[in-house]
């Protein structure tokens, strides 16, 4: 019994940093309506600064002291990055900002491991907290019930800011209606960064709380920024007491998961959250959220099927691309095929993002359960490579109708981060279940056969696979379909209204674009021989929006050119610098602030534009339909 | 003259919604700006304070050009707006909301405090810490007006006040908006109803398609029926 009530209380400890961060990032949220993907990053760099400061000034003073000047440290950094970077796109589609502040925390890794180097950093014990009370034979460390206090009285304390003062009634009104409260006379440039502020200050609070704890590395970051968007999206977006009642629940859940799932604890947290999500889509607290401000995809320019000409100038790149053997040598052809599978991801992912309005955080899932599907099926049931190629997407299918049954019962920012956590427990059980996935020795020896053994006849079936898929799903995109799938996603209520079934066009879209990207995945296997639980990782995700992103949001064939382009870059990058994440994650930044629209976009708007200055028309026509309020 | 819009030209994305407005508001007048549903009202109410980003033309209130300024310093400086839609904030309370509206105090402007409000609408004066999502709409909207007011303006945008209102509650605006004249309020009010018009106004501007077709007194307006006739529903 003892046991249990300090396994209670272990967890009610982990809760207080996870509070922390998730009240911050909904505090955010409520206000700027941009979700901070950045928050993890913020955490880390809390410890970081925590770990320096504590080191280098001594006694309790210094410690204490050192833990809040950190916070105060790192919240300064945040509202440098709100007024030069977030200002700029506060306006921008969700998308952009989820993807503007990931670029961010790409370059905050690089950043800290130039400062503080690559290795784990175990920090001071809090003075006048370093021993442990025993309760009937088990040892609860003090510091653990320090920060049991501590949470409750974070929330008071917020309490009282958000009920009692202007500050919080002025925030709280912003949080319902930016506009109004900016006709009312309040400047709610320095209102979003004074909230930036506190934010960020209670994310790196969190991470200062935690260095006596847990040992500093450099990959803090995501670990906590899963877990956080798994609390707001059960706890509700924007609400304190939300955050609150489900970080204490979701800490509880990981502190009992492990005593029952020892190797899987990640499953009780998913399932509670599907629960949640079926029960109350907005989380246990939260409200109802208002449609999002501007779908992906969403264009004024139609989109049309190609004509003969461009047809004609699509099956002779094709052709060109097909006698790449004839010229290249080996390691051209395995880029050339990596490329290759690389566009069958990036469509995927444009198939639900750009033609469905559904911007997929997680899409590596989908691309890894085909991979390991294939892995499984080649090494575990020896079947041929024909069988293993045609059944392998089939448990990227799988997954896709499962996660994207839940998902799509939900939109925008919810949507994204509801997919980042499912790739996330993905990730987790490739990664934990050693017996099954090898976890991160992954499934090695997943060769071709001999028929497609060599580089080139594994190009050429890598080229043929990925046209068909292009084309397949380019039909889709002009079929009743995907004209159904366009309709919810320019207005879900229109389309309701003449008969669509929006929600079942939607899941059918994210199952089609699973099985797609398990496709990618399956040949993926094939062309590295082997899988790793990196097949499944955030970073491939994010690459496929970068792709898509970079090939032009808005367009149809964006993803094609984005995908050969960002991997083509990729693949020499990381070969000329070890910053590849800093330059990557600026890259990133400078694209959505710079260049939203992609190149394909770009293109496009540049020759409509010349056409109807042609036609004496205004300019105006061809710019995008802002979001008419 | 208190406030002056020329050449006010708005865009939503890609269309054209405003062409070449001009208006004046002369020191503590009342202004209506009459026209059908979609005629452009909201968009010059909204285009004066700056929340219409795709616009141009020159808007001078008390002398000064306020187009360049962003909304927040132009309310800020006096020009106080209520919105057609209300957008009162519906999770807080109706001192809270009053709260939000609250500036300081302006020498060329009567001061508003809250106790004065809550004699000029006695029904808020009793739902003091009543979230504004469980008033009525006619309180709303009268909660909304007060809380303009709170901001001490010499001008209001009042954006179709009487919309959607039942006659008795219409009555208690007529007095509130004519008690606001005599506090030496100046006002710019928008409307469908003539009737309600005529009853504070001094001078009408009539809009339709997103141009003016017509200014002058009320007493003009009523010697040209076929105006009348032709740019408004009765």
């Amino acid at each position: 019994m003892a046991f249990y009530f300090v396994q209670f209380l272990t967890g009610l400890a982990s809760a207080a940093s996870l509070f922390l961060v998730a009240s911050g990032l909904s505090i955010i949220f409520g206000v700027t309506r941009i979700v901070n993907f950045a928050h993890g990053a913020f955490y880390m760099l809390g410890a970081y600064v925590a770990f320096t400061l504590t080191e280098r000034l001594s006694g309790a003073l210094g410690f204490w002291g050192g833990i809040v000047v950190a916070a105060l440290i790192v919240a300064v950094i945040g509202v440098l990055v709100e007024m030069v970077l977030l200002r700029r796109i506060y306006h921008a589609p969700e998308l952009f900002q989820l993807l503007a502040t990931f670029g961010l925390t790409l370059m905050v890794q690089d950043i800290v491991v130039m400062i503080w180097g690559p290795d784990d950093l175990l920090g001071r014990r809090a003075p006048g907290f370093r021993g442990a009370v025993d309760f009937f034979g088990q040892n609860i460390p003090s510091y653990d019930l320090f920060l049991i206090a501590l949470s409750p009285v974070v929330l008071g304390v917020l309490w009282l800011l958000f009920q009692r003062t202007r500050w919080g009634v002025l925030v709280r009104a912003a949080t319902q209606d930016r506009d109004m409260v900016a006709a009312l006379g309040v400047n709610q440039k320095w209102l979003f960064t004074s909230v930036f502020a506190l934010g960020v200050f209670l994310a790196a609070l969190g991470g200062a709380l935690q260095i006596p704890r847990d040992a500093v590395h450099h990959a803090l970051d995501l670990r906590i920024i899963v877990e956080v968007f798994v609390v707001v999206v059960i706890g509700g977006l924007g609400s304190i007491i939300g955050a609150f009642v489900a970080a204490v629940l979701v800490s509880e859940l990981n502190a009992f998961g492990i005593l029952i799932f020892p190797k899987i604890s990640i499953i009780l947290v998913f399932l509670v959250m599907a629960v949640v999500l079926i029960v109350r889509p907005w989380g246990l607290f939260g409200k109802p959220e208002a449609a999002a401000r501007r779908t992906p995809g969403l264009t004024v320019n139609p989109w049309r099927p190609l004509t003969s000409g461009e047809r004609m100038m699509s099956i002779s790149a094709l052709a060109l691309a097909a006698t790449l053997p004839l010229f290249a040598g080996n390691y051209a052809l395995t880029v050339g095929s990596e490329i290759a599978i690389f566009v069958v991801f990036a469509a995927s992912l444009h198939f639900l993002m750009s033609v469905g309005g559904l911007a997929s955080f997680g899409h590596a899932a989908y691309f890894g359960l085909g991979a390991y599907g294939v892995a499984f099926l080649a090494k575990a049931a020896g079947l041929p490579m024909m069988v293993s190629l045609l059944l392998g997407p089939v448990l990227g299918l799988l997954g896709a109708a499962v996660f994207g049954f839940f998902a799509v019962q939900l939109s925008g920012v919810y949507f994204a981060m509801l997919t980042l956590a499912f790739a996330q427990i993905v990730w987790s059980i490739a990664f934990q279940w050693v017996t099954v996935t090898g976890g991160d020795n992954g499934i090695l020896g997943v060769w071709p056969e001999k028929w497609a053994a060599s580089p080139a006849n594994f190009y050429w079936l890598s080229l043929g696979i990925t046209a068909l898929v292009v084309a397949l799903l380019r039909v889709i995109v002009f079929s009743p379909f995907g004209f159904a799938l366009r309709a919810t996603r320019d207005s879900p209520l229109r389309s309701e209204a003449i008969g669509i079934n929006g929600k079942r066009v939607q899941w059918t879209a994210f199952v089609i674009s699973g099985t797609v990207a398990g496709i990618g995945g399956a040949l993926f296997a094939y062309l590295k021989g082997s899988v790793f639980p990196d097949s499944v990782g955030i970073s491939l995700s994010v690459d496929a929006l970068v792709m898509v992103l970079l090939g032009g949001v808005e367009t149809v064939s964006g993803a094609v050119i984005g995908a050969i382009v960002f991997k083509a870059a990729n693949i020499w990058l990381v070969s000329q610098t070890d910053l590849s994440k800093l330059v990557l994650g600026g890259f990133i930044v400078l694209m959505v602030v710079a260049f939203p629209k992609g190149i394909v976009g770009t293109l496009e708007t540049i020759r409509n534009r010349r056409r109807s200055s042609k036609a004496k028309k205004s300019a105006l026509v061809t710019s995008r339909i802002e979001a008419a309020e | 003259m208190k406030l002056q819009v020329a050449d006010l030209n708005s865009f939503y994305g890609p269309a054209h919604i405003l062409f070449d407005i001009a208006l004046e508001v002369g020191e503590g007048e009342v202004v209506a700006l009459l026209g059908r549903n979609g005629a452009g009202k909201s968009t010059t109410f909204r285009s004066i304070v700056g929340l219409v980003e795709n616009r141009s033309g020159r808007i001078v209130f008390e002398s000064r050009d306020v187009s360049r300024e962003p909304t927040h310093a132009i309310v800020r400086g006096g020009l106080g707006y209520v919105p057609e839609e209300r957008r009162i904030f519906t999770d807080l309370t109706v001192e809270e909301n009053l709260e939000v509206g609250r500036q300081p105090k302006r020498p060329n402007a009567p001061h508003w405090t809250r106790e004065k409000l809550f004699t000029l609408f006695p029904n808020l004066g009793e739902m003091r810490n009543r979230p504004g999502g469980r008033m009525s709409g006619g309180e709303q909207q009268m909660l909304t007006i007060a809380r303009t007011l709170m901001g001490n303006p010499s001008l209001v945008l009042l954006d179709e006040p009487s919309e959607g209102l039942s006659p008795k509650i219409v009555e208690q605006m007529v007095d509130a908006i004519l008690a606001m004249k005599n506090e030496g309020v100046s006002i710019v009010v928008s409307e469908q109803n003539l009737h309600f018009a005529r009853l504070i106004s001094d001078r009408a501007y009539i809009i339709e398609r997103g141009r003016i077709c017509f200014g002058g007194t009320m007493a003009e307006l009523d010697a040209r029926p076929d105006i009348r006739d032709a740019h408004l529903s009765l």
